[in-house]
């Protein structure tokens, strides 16, 4: 599979590391490039200076022959604008956006995002956990 | 109205100043306490400090009566997911988006917001005006219509010069209204009006049929 990453933290970095070890062909995005030093030595995507919500970037990350893009900066927001961007703009089949806040998350499931709440999924874990 | 602007910076400060002074009831949101201050200071009791993308912020401010929401920080990311959520959840008829990126208009439009500013295209538009760099130059787009009118100049290699209107092959749903010819009163465009070198041609035109437009009028070639 040919995927992009928006955001090279550690949750970035470690899908990165974990779908290139397995052979698919990875661009990392970050407006950062001290954040790529997450990135295995073994890394032997594509790492790439710059804003994912810009259209001009995720043409040259190679969106436009992507399968797969995921948006996980820090920001709500800009993972939203950044997934929406991918599959209405440039059609990429499957679009992951991680949304923190839970009721954003909500609205923009039933909008048609494939969205992920950290918040939700650790809070009842937690939950899970403690129930031992 | 009842109008809710996101976003207290300077353009949010000046656009509530004159929302107001038009009569209209405001509410201004920012997430920042001296912003909110100011404005309150200043302005009267219309900000609330809160985070304008969220629900709960716009349940608060009574977004579910509001008539429009403006969106205005300087994020493009924030304002997108403000009027969306102002939309999709509380069912606002009416939502507008300062942009920052030009490009991102396609994708707000798509997603359903009302109406975009980019005042990076209109910094652009009026250095196009005063500066005219190609022979075509938009001058309003008719809303909701897909409709424009522009201005071009007739350049001396035009195919167009010396053709009367009725010999001019316009692509559809374009026609030529004014004319301006140097040291002659504005004239409207008759079948049988000559078209000279230097002129200056109002037409009105669809905004994909511009560049055909412009091809049949300037005397090069359709770009790709």
């Amino acid at each position: 599979m040919n995927v992009v990453i928006m955001g090279c933290g550690r949750v970035g970095a470690q899908l990165a590391n974990l779908l290139d070890a397995e052979g698919h062909k990875i661009t990392v995005l970050d407006i950062n490039p001290d954040s790529f030093r997450k990135l295995s030595v073994e890394f032997k995507g594509t790492a790439l200076i710059g804003d994912g919500t810009d259209e001009d970037i995720l043409r040259r990350a190679g969106i436009e022959e992507a399968d797969g893009f995921v948006a996980v900066t820090q920001g709500d927001n800009r993972n939203v604008l950044a997934a929406q961007i991918a599959k209405h703009i440039f059609g990429v089949e499957k679009v992951v956006c991680r949304i923190y806040d839970p009721l954003r998350r909500e609205l923009y499931s039933t909008l048609g995002l494939e969205t992920v709440s950290p918040t939700i999924i650790f809070a009842q874990l937690l939950k899970e956990r403690l129930e031992v | 109205m009842y109008i809710i602007v996101v976003g207290g910076g300077k353009v949010g400060y000046y656009l509530s100043k004159a929302l107001l002074a038009e009569g209209h009831e405001v509410l201004v949101l920012d997430k920042d306490r001296a912003r909110c201050d100011r404005i309150n200071d200043e302005l009267g009791s219309i900000c609330m400090r809160g985070d304008g993308c969220e629900a709960a912020t716009l349940k608060e401010a009574g977004t579910g009566r509001a008539d429009m929401l403006i969106a205005v920080t300087d994020g493009d990311e924030d304002n997108l997911v403000a009027c969306q959520v102002a939309k999709h959840m509380f069912n606002v008829s009416r939502t507008i988006a300062r942009l920052s990126n030009p490009k991102n208009e396609a994708i707000f439009k798509k997603l359903g917001i009302d109406c975009t500013i980019s005042s990076t295209n209109l910094i652009l538009e009026h250095i196009e005006l005063e500066v005219p760099t190609h022979p075509l130059m938009h001058l309003l787009k008719l809303r909701e219509s897909n409709m424009e009118i522009v201005e071009i100049r007739i350049s001396r290699g035009s195919h167009a010069v010396g053709k009367r209107l009725s010999e001019l092959k316009l692509p559809p749903d374009s026609m030529l209204v004014l004319l301006l010819r140097r040291g002659q009163r504005p004239q409207a465009i008759r079948t049988d009006t000559v078209i000279e070198a230097d002129d200056q041609v109002l037409a009105v035109t669809k905004s994909d049929q511009e560049e055909a437009l412009r091809a049949v009028l300037s005397g090069q070639p359709a770009k790709a």
